[in-house]
């Protein structure tokens, strides 16, 4: 009993040590000459390498992103993939900078990590998707259907409460497998199928016979805020990250592209002039280059860019930029103003 | 003097294809229901597996659009995909690096299997292979690029993994029979607590031990890599279970070897390794090699810890949005590869047993 007792507290202390350790992110980084980023093992779109074993995605651009402003050049990033165990151990023990891993703000992560959301670059929930032969309009007539389920607690737990709060029952088919659990729903074997609406209509572009025969029903069940994580304790190096991704979405609501960029360099918008660095002070501000943001637009892209190469149009996926459309255009992509 | 008459031969129901059919297959009323039973099922699966294995499947298509538009298989994201199941995330330029490392690998594994290589030079070739395998894969000098250890895949990290698993857990599974066995309790306590305590807890949670937990123990900063962590693991676990098939050989030998040895005046390391270990390693074969197939399988639990060895780039390669649910052929693919090792192991072993049988086999 007392060695566990001694086991426990010695278990507290590391884990409390985390928390301590304080400001060396940025300065380390710099050092070393790269950015470590932590990544999905393999989700299509997000993170996932290609055919000739190139990582490509949304969160291998915020990467990209964040090396491009803190050294000039988007190409020196390394990437760590990770899986969701192990995500949170890698960040806390440093073995990585940035947590770039489509992985979901809440409270309890934030707070009791040791570790801290830098911002969103994808916002995600959980919906549902039937046949149109169902003929059902909306999730809340969904009652006594069968769903196709994933296992994985968050999905399952929000199923449940949705259908619990609506007063309805439902048969759940859980199956682990993606292939199968998509198999199973396009064989007829459920009503239903519920994950998060991106995979959803990856689903659906990619892997349903008829894609024009499913709708994606309008409900969504829970709210899956995507985005980089750092470590607690070097706000220099936070700060830095979340400005990365405000500098994408800015560029997009200023017009700035990768195409462009040179030509915005002259131009007379004073809000554009310091973004780029034409004024300069916002990179110092930062501890980088003043060119950090001309840098990320350039190699990288604004945001919508990145969204349409990743996720959107350009990509196999199809997603529509839905409330990831900037806050001008009716979706939740608001960065605040670069002055 | 009597002439040698002519043999005649022997009567037609006893030779040939018709005896055999009868003496084979339909020899008893239980062997005709099961020969029947078996033809049966041949029947109903076989052909469905051809039509869709080969006949309406795509050996060739730009997109998977085209391989949709049939219910075959899809031989074309195999084409599409094996450089990357095959090298994971390595350099695809460089691909030929690994491909060479493995190369080189698997010769050293089958020259080792020939008898007339154990020799001590065999170490020396070892020392070379592992050295050029090394260069190959990590580069930076005579002008390769360099390639960090994250970035290797597929094949080659897969038979990295399941040959340094082996060669390093059996030498200490070994020892470990050895302390387990030994008369002095302090050597023996350790070696049980660490057999038992090792067997008691599945690969997986090694593995989640190795890259979740040890992190936070280490200082700030302080990383072992990640590669190194799960091959550790890997020997840690295989010892623990070589060192019980080990033992197991050595309870199998009588006393009077022991006793033997002994009056030889050998000492004890003289006695295991001239007399007692050579007996008790050879009775152990099949048990061993059954577990080296496990060590080569058991490989693929990497997966967890994010590891892209074959198994995990087969994975990978299945999320493409452009090229999704094919798995089937894709598993089937790693499956031959797998296959292909794991059976050559076993038909060694066999063969390894005839060789040295001297008596012992009943």
């Amino acid at each position: 009993m007392k060695i566990l007792k001694t086991a426990a507290a010695a278990a507290v202390f590391v884990l409390a040590a985390q928390g301590a350790y304080a400001g060396a992110t940025f300065d380390a980084v710099k050092a070393k000459g790269y950015v470590q980023c932590g990544v999905n093992t393999g989700l299509g779109g997000f993170s996932a390498p290609d055919d000739k074993g190139v990582w490509k995605g949304l969160d291998v651009d915020m990467c990209r992103a964040v090396a491009a402003a803190m050294f000039g050049d988007a190409g020196k990033f390394r990437l760590t993939p990770t899986t969701p165990q192990q995500r949170f151990t890698a960040l806390q023990s440093g073995e990585i900078d940035i947590l770039t891993r489509n992985t979901t703000q809440t409270l309890a992560r934030d707070a009791s990590l040791g570790l801290i959301g830098a911002g969103v670059n994808y916002y995600d929930g959980q919906g549902f998707i039937v046949t149109k032969k169902l003929g059902v309009k909306s999730a809340k007539e969904l009652n006594g259907a069968t769903v196709c389920v994933q296992p994985g607690t968050t999905t399952e737990l929000n199923l449940a409460d949705f259908f619990r709060a609506n007063k309805m029952t439902f048969k759940p088919v859980v199956i682990e497998k993606m292939d199968e659990v998509v198999g199973a729903y396009a064989s007829g074997r459920c009503d239903a199928y519920t994950t998060d609406i991106s995979g959803l209509a990856a689903t659906r572009a990619t892997q349903l016979p008829n894609p024009d025969d499913h709708i994606i029903l309008p409900e969504v069940i829970s709210k899956e805020p995507l985005g980089p994580m750092v470590r607690q304790g070097d706000d220099q190096w936070l700060v830095l990250v979340r400005w990365a991704l405000f500098a994408m979405i800015e560029a997009e609501e200023l017009g700035v592209t990768s195409a462009n960029v040179d030509e915005m360099l002259k131009s007379e918008n004073p809000n554009i002039k310091r973004l780029l660095g034409v004024t300069p002070g916002m990179g110092k501000n930062l501890g980088v280059d003043e060119k950090w943001a001309y840098n990320i637009i350039k190699q990288v892209g604004n945001y919508g860019e990145s969204f349409e190469r990743n996720v959107g149009k350009g990509s196999p996926l199809k997603l529509e930029r839905g409330v990831n459309a900037l806050w001008t255009q009716g979706g939740l992509m608001y960065a605040w103003p670069v002055r | 003097m009597s002439s040698v008459s002519e043999s005649l031969p022997p009567p037609t129901t006893a030779t040939g294809p018709v005896a055999w059919v009868r003496d084979k297959l339909f020899s008893s009323p239980l062997n005709t229901v099961l020969t029947l039973l078996s033809v049966w099922l041949l029947l109903m699966t076989l052909p469905p597996l051809v039509e869709w294995g080969l006949i309406n499947a795509h050996f060739t298509a730009a997109t998977s659009a085209e391989c949709r538009a049939s219910p075959g298989a899809c031989w074309a994201f195999i084409g599409q995909k094996y450089r990357f199941i095959l090298f994971g995330i390595y350099p695809y330029d460089e691909q030929w690096r690994p491909l060479l490392a493995a190369i080189i690998l698997t010769s050293l594994i089958v020259v080792s299997c020939m008898r007339r290589f154990w020799k001590p030079r065999l170490v020396g070739i070892w020392a070379v292979g592992l050295t050029l395998v090394g260069i190959l894969m990590w580069g930076g000098v005579f002008g390769l690029t360099y390639v960090e250890n994250t970035n290797w895949g597929g094949l080659p990290l897969t038979l990295i993994l399941a040959t340094f698993g082996v060669a390093f857990a059996f030498p200490l599974g070994v020892l470990l029979a050895l302390g387990r066995r030994s008369r002095m309790p302090a050597i023996k306590t350790i070696c049980v607590v660490y057999i038992e305590l090792i067997r008691g807890v599945p690969l997986i949670s090694l593995l989640f031990m190795s890259s979740v937990m040890l992190p936070l123990f280490l200082p700030e900063g302080f990383t072992i890599d990640k590669l190194l962590r799960a091959q550790i693991a890997i020997i840690m676990f295989a010892a623990a279970y070589i060192a019980e098939v080990v033992r197991g050989g050595l309870q199998a030998i009588p006393k009077g070897q022991y006793e033997g040895a002994d009056s030889l005046g050998l000492s004890y390391w003289q006695k295991m390794g001239l007399v007692i270990l050579p007996q008790a390693l050879k009775i152990v074969i099949p048990p061993m090699v059954s577990l080296f197939i496990a060590v080569f399988k058991d490989t693929s639990l990497v997966v967890i810890i994010g590891i892209f060895d074959l198994m995990n780039a087969t994975k990978t390669s299945l999320v493409d949005p452009a090229w999704r649910g094919f798995s089937i052929e894709a598993y089937l693919f790693i499956s031959a590869i797998y296959f292909v090792f794991c059976y050559s192991m076993s038909k060694y072993s066999q063969q390894l047993e005839k060789q040295l049988a001297t008596g012992h086999k009943r």
